[in-house]
């Protein structure tokens, strides 16, 4: 059975919404040719929210013929940058008409603060695309001189890839949605945007507003899946041209596969990570930064479910006794709004399945297992929903799997360290190398140990903050390319040289 | 003293805003319209009927201070880079869209004031003023310094910092596009700005004041004063509170703002000055679509265009063929009131200006050329000059190497691309040139040794939004629009961070 009828969604605070529940082609809302659906569950009720179409490989020829025609006729070079530009702001501007119902949605469907969703989520995913509709008219390339006689030229051109498939995950959707679209559409590609099967509300809704902005038909289409049927086939199609991907580091793998296997498309992956986060104790820890704060949001915030979450902390062992007491002293505040993502200040929220609940059970199970001691939480909250207590484990080694693998989940390992040379090897000490913090009042240990961690983004007496003009990826297995910044934009172009010998033109 | 006002009602005009319009014409200093501090106030004409639109405030030399000094303390408090980017950006995006908003009275306040064609006004002028401002919105937030690897000792990085309080003074050609090309890059890199306006077209920067305090941007960051380029004009240049002047306008103007800014505290200046364009006409250009875009070269905006084409050079076995459609195109120009529809070209803005081309006119008659179409007074009714055509001129003539500035084109010829590349660059001035010629690659062979800021091909007066704007030589300095403007309102600071470097001694 499918469907593209759209449903109505009642919320905890009373706002009723109706979603479209179709796939999104050609800025119209279709079922699946094969009737294929996913049941997008409320992971704090436990309760299906809605049924919505799922992607098959025949849906997903259609999307990507679509974007073809799309990028060969009303996009790509056929739309001046600053129309793009006008198109990405109309976006934005329409987002933040609908913060309030957008942000709710972002709860709703993930079991995030709706607070939080709509005081964070949606006004990063807003500056973004305000920051890419700048840059829509500003890709510029290079005249070179190469000749001293006049007669020859070089230039660059910097043209768009064409067709990218862009697979988002299911923690920030709004939020990676922007991301993803912004530097593509401003570049002049066109996207075929896969959101997770875990979280399609959102995406589907924000394609109404793709519409109402203005954008022509099979410039942006959005074709809820499961990973491996929609993923899976457009990392495969022969006529997608590049494909983006924000998710865990094995299907990250499958993706690259998949893209050599086909036709070679370009592939940007943005990971996972076990970001270390660092307290010396040069750090100002009672005036200066509230780095006990920085840590609690640096692996709480929307549930550890993060791929940058601070989830390692190293303390050095001058400072340890004193912050760890202030660390387990303020963990409580992160089970505001268990139960309820609606209520007025809520902060904590459930794992997005019970798939992930289950996952960050296991691993603290091993933690107990492997001789760690767990010194805050440890358990599935007792109501309904999928919860998991914010938790905190001591006593771990480098070889513990909470300190290795990556949990995605609530949980903070502690590790105690005497020397800067100890715990830079010891941060390092990962396949991972998507974030780093540090706290720190010495400047020059600052230039030394920011120089020194192999990580993406370092963070300086802060953790987590993200601004649409800086760049973010990972090192090493944390992903390739770089999202965000003038970064971005070249994972959307391709660069063509252009030699041009005009001495064959005299006059007379 | 009240400040002044203008009202005017343009329900009787043949077309575009038929409504009244009413806003102050004080200074604009510190978001408040403001009477002048000796209440000194200048006559506006309206140059397609020579008669007074009324008073404006001009400012004085402590006008001038005080909007110094609100541009200092908004610098210091509430712009600079106490916004961020993003802010600023946002801001001037706002901007834009008001001025969209507003499109209609904006070009019929354009037309009234300075004589062009309002819907040339409303297509050209003021919405190519809010799609700079917007593009200008879209760079506040990229203002990009660099990290600088030098060794493991040193961390060095430059910071791209706004200058402070900038001077723009504006000519009354296209004030209202003027006024964007200007307060854009300005504001978006974090500088606060004393505005001056030319004193004989100061309405739409008055009504655009209203609009920026509209957008919301803090008091003291836009100060808008209109006033006497020998009073306000020399304040601003020679003001010790003001780090930098931008100003576009003539050659000799130049010279004396330049002279101000390094006798008084070496501020800064960028240029944008006259020019004496050529226009070459190739034998195997496509004569139809040359001799349209020649035509317009010359009288586009009446004339009053810095990088107006008036020196036209055809090649000789082509010269008849061109004349002939050249002329005709010249003598289809349909001249009259900018507020019809069907007009293309209004009035010269002023007496002053008007009584200057007629008698370059006249000497160009006396110097021996042949006036071969025009160079007469069209009607009799306000500052109208008819196009104009000299030909069998010489290169030593005052109309083949002044700026005349008016709908005047001097024709001569050439044989070959050598010769014509020494005619063409046999000028003092440098700011556009084009060429027509179905050769791509003779074309831009030709474009390549071309001493102008701008080259087109195949086309004429096209601007663009992202690409740079300036003269070679003596035709200014600098480069507005594109990226190329942010350049003239930031500074560069060097940062170097020694983290382990022994001391020298």
């Amino acid at each position: 059975m499918s469907t593209s009828l759209p449903t109505l969604l009642t919320f905890p605070n009373g706002r009723e919404l109706t979603v479209p529940t179709g796939l999104f082609i050609d800025n119209k809302f279709v079922p699946s040719i094969e009737g294929a659906t996913i049941q997008s569950i409320n992971p704090v009720t436990e309760e299906v929210l809605a049924v919505v179409s799922s992607a098959t490989a025949k849906d997903i020829d259609i999307a990507v013929a679509s974007s073809r025609h799309a990028f060969r006729t009303v996009w790509g070079r056929n739309i001046p940058g600053v129309e793009r530009g006008k198109l990405l702001n109309r976006l934005a501007d329409l987002m933040e008409r609908d913060t309030d119902p957008l942000g709710d949605l972002e709860a709703l469907d993930n079991g995030k603060s709706a607070e939080v969703a709509r005081a964070v989520d949606l006004p990063e995913a807003i500056a973004c695309l305000r920051y890419y509709a700048g840059w829509s008219d500003k890709i510029f390339g290079q005249t070179i001189e190469v000749d001293d006689k006049g007669h020859k030229s070089a230039s660059t051109r910097i043209e768009p890839l064409g067709v990218c498939a862009q697979i988002i995950p299911w923690n920030y959707t709004i939020m990676m949605l922007a991301w993803k679209i912004g530097p593509a559409l401003a570049a002049g590609c066109t996207v075929i945007l896969k959101p997770s099967e875990l979280t399609p509300l959102p995406a589907l809704k924000l394609a109404e507003l793709v519409v109402e902005a203005g954008f022509p038909p099979g410039v942006f289409n959005c074709v809820p899946s499961f990973g491996d049927v929609g993923g899976a086939a457009l990392t495969s199609h022969l006529d997608v041209d590049k494909v983006a991907f924000t998710g865990s580091t094995a299907t990250g793998r499958k993706i690259m596969q998949a893209a050599a296997l086909s036709n070679l498309k370009k592939v940007t992956l943005e990971l996972g990570g076990k970001s270390p986060h660092i307290i010396f104790a040069s750090a100002n820890l009672k005036e200066g930064p509230r780095s006990c704060e920085s840590c609690h949001w640096g692996v709480f915030l929307n549930q550890g479910q993060d791929c940058v979450a601070g989830t390692r902390l190293y303390v050095q062992a001058k400072v340890y006794d004193a912050f760890i007491e202030e660390l387990l002293h303020s963990a409580k505040e992160w089970t505001a709004g268990y139960g309820d993502p609606f209520a007025e200040g809520a902060l904590g929220g459930p794992l997005v399945s019970e798939v992930q609940r289950d996952k960050v059970a296991a691993y603290v199970d091993s933690a107990r297992a492997e001789g760690a001691s767990i010194v805050y939480g440890g358990e599935r909250w007792q109501g309904k929903g999928w919860y998991y207590l914010p938790t905190i484990i001591g006593d771990v080694t480098p070889t513990m799997k909470v300190v290795k693998e990556e949990i995605f989940g609530p949980v903070l390992v502690v590790t105690k360290f005497e020397t800067e040379e100890e715990v830079i090897a010891l941060a390092n000490d990962s396949t991972y190398g998507l974030g780093a913090g540090f706290h720190s009042n010495d400047a020059n240990q600052c230039q030394r140990v920011l120089a020194r961690l192999e990580a993406g983004t370092v963070w300086v007496n802060q953790y987590g903050q993200l601004y649409p003009q800086v760049p973010f990826g990972g090192y090493k297995q944390s992903g390739m390319g770089r999202e965000l910044g003038t970064y971005a934009l070249e994972n959307y172009t391709q660069v063509k040289s252009v030699l041009w010998d005009y001495s064959g033109g005299s006059a007379q | 003293m009240a400040p002044t006002t203008f009202s005017y009602d343009f329900g009787s005009e043949a077309s575009g805003f038929r409504k009244k319009t009413s806003f102050s014409t004080g200074l604009f200093i510190n978001g408040q319209s403001v009477d002048s501090v000796d209440s000194k106030t200048f006559e506006i004409i309206n140059p397609t009927t020579a008669k007074s639109l009324g008073h404006i405030t001009i400012a004085s030399e402590k006008d001038i201070d005080l909007a110094v000094e609100a541009a200092q303390k908004a610098f210091d408090s509430t712009w600079g880079l106490h916004t961020t980017g993003q802010e600023r950006g946002k801001l001037l995006i706002k901007l834009a869209e008001l001025i969209e908003e507003n499109i209609e009275e904006l070009a019929a306040l354009e037309s009234l004031d300075n004589g062009k064609a309002v819907a040339i006004a409303q297509a050209v002028d003021v919405q190519g003023a809010a799609d700079v401002l917007r593009y200008y919105g879209g760079w506040a937030d990229k203002i990009h310094g660099k990290t600088i690897e030098t060794d493991e000792a040193t961390f060095a990085y430059t910071r791209h910092e706004p200058i402070g309080v900038v001077g723009q003074i504006t000519p009354w050609n296209f004030p209202i596009l003027m006024l964007a090309w200007k307060l854009g890059p300005a504001l978006a890199t974090g500088n606060t700005v004393v505005f001056k306006p030319s004193e004989f077209t100061p309405l739409t920067a008055l009504r655009v004041a209203v609009l920026i305090k509209e957008a919301g941007f803090p008091p003291g960051v836009v100060n808008i004063v209109p006033g006497l380029g020998n009073v306000a004009g020399a304040a601003i240049s020679n003001h010790m509170g003001i780090d930098k002047v931008a100003f576009t306008g003539s050659t000799a103007v130049g010279r004396a703002i330049m002279k101000a800014a390094a006798s008084s505290n070496l501020k800064r200046v960028t240029l944008e000055l006259g020019g004496k364009s050529p226009t070459l006409i190739l034998d195997d250009c496509n004569l139809d679509t040359a001799a349209r875009w020649a035509a317009f070269g010359v009288v586009a905006n009446h004339g009053q265009m810095c990088c107006a084409g008036t020196r036209i050079y055809v090649q000789d076995n082509i010269y008849d063929k061109f004349m002939e459609k050249f002329v005709a195109v010249m003598k289809g120009i349909k001249l009259g009131d900018p507020f019809r529809p069907d007009t293309f070209q209004g009035p010269q803005v002023s007496k002053i200006q008007f009584d200057r081309i007629m008698s370059y006119i006249e000497h160009g008659k006396k110097e021996g050329a042949t006036c071969l179409l025009g160079g007469q007074q069209h009607g009799t009714e306000g500052y109208f000059i008819e196009p104009t055509i000299f030909t069998d001129i010489k290169p030593e003539m005052t109309i083949v190497k002044e700026e005349i500035f008016g709908p005047v084109g001097v024709v001569s010829r050439f044989s070959n691309d050598e010769e014509l590349i020494k005619l063409a660059n046999d000028s003092v001035y440098g700011l556009a040139s084009a060429v027509f010629s179905e050769n791509l690659s003779r074309a831009i062979k030709l474009a390549n040794a071309l001493k102008a800021g701008t080259v087109w091909v195949n086309t004429y007066n096209t601007l663009r939004t992202n690409v740079p704007f300036g003269g070679y030589k003596q035709s200014g300095q600098g480069r507005e629009l594109g990226e190329y403007a942010l350049d003239n309102y930031t500074q560069v600071k060097a940062v170097h961070v020694n983290l382990s470097g022994p001391p020298f001694i």
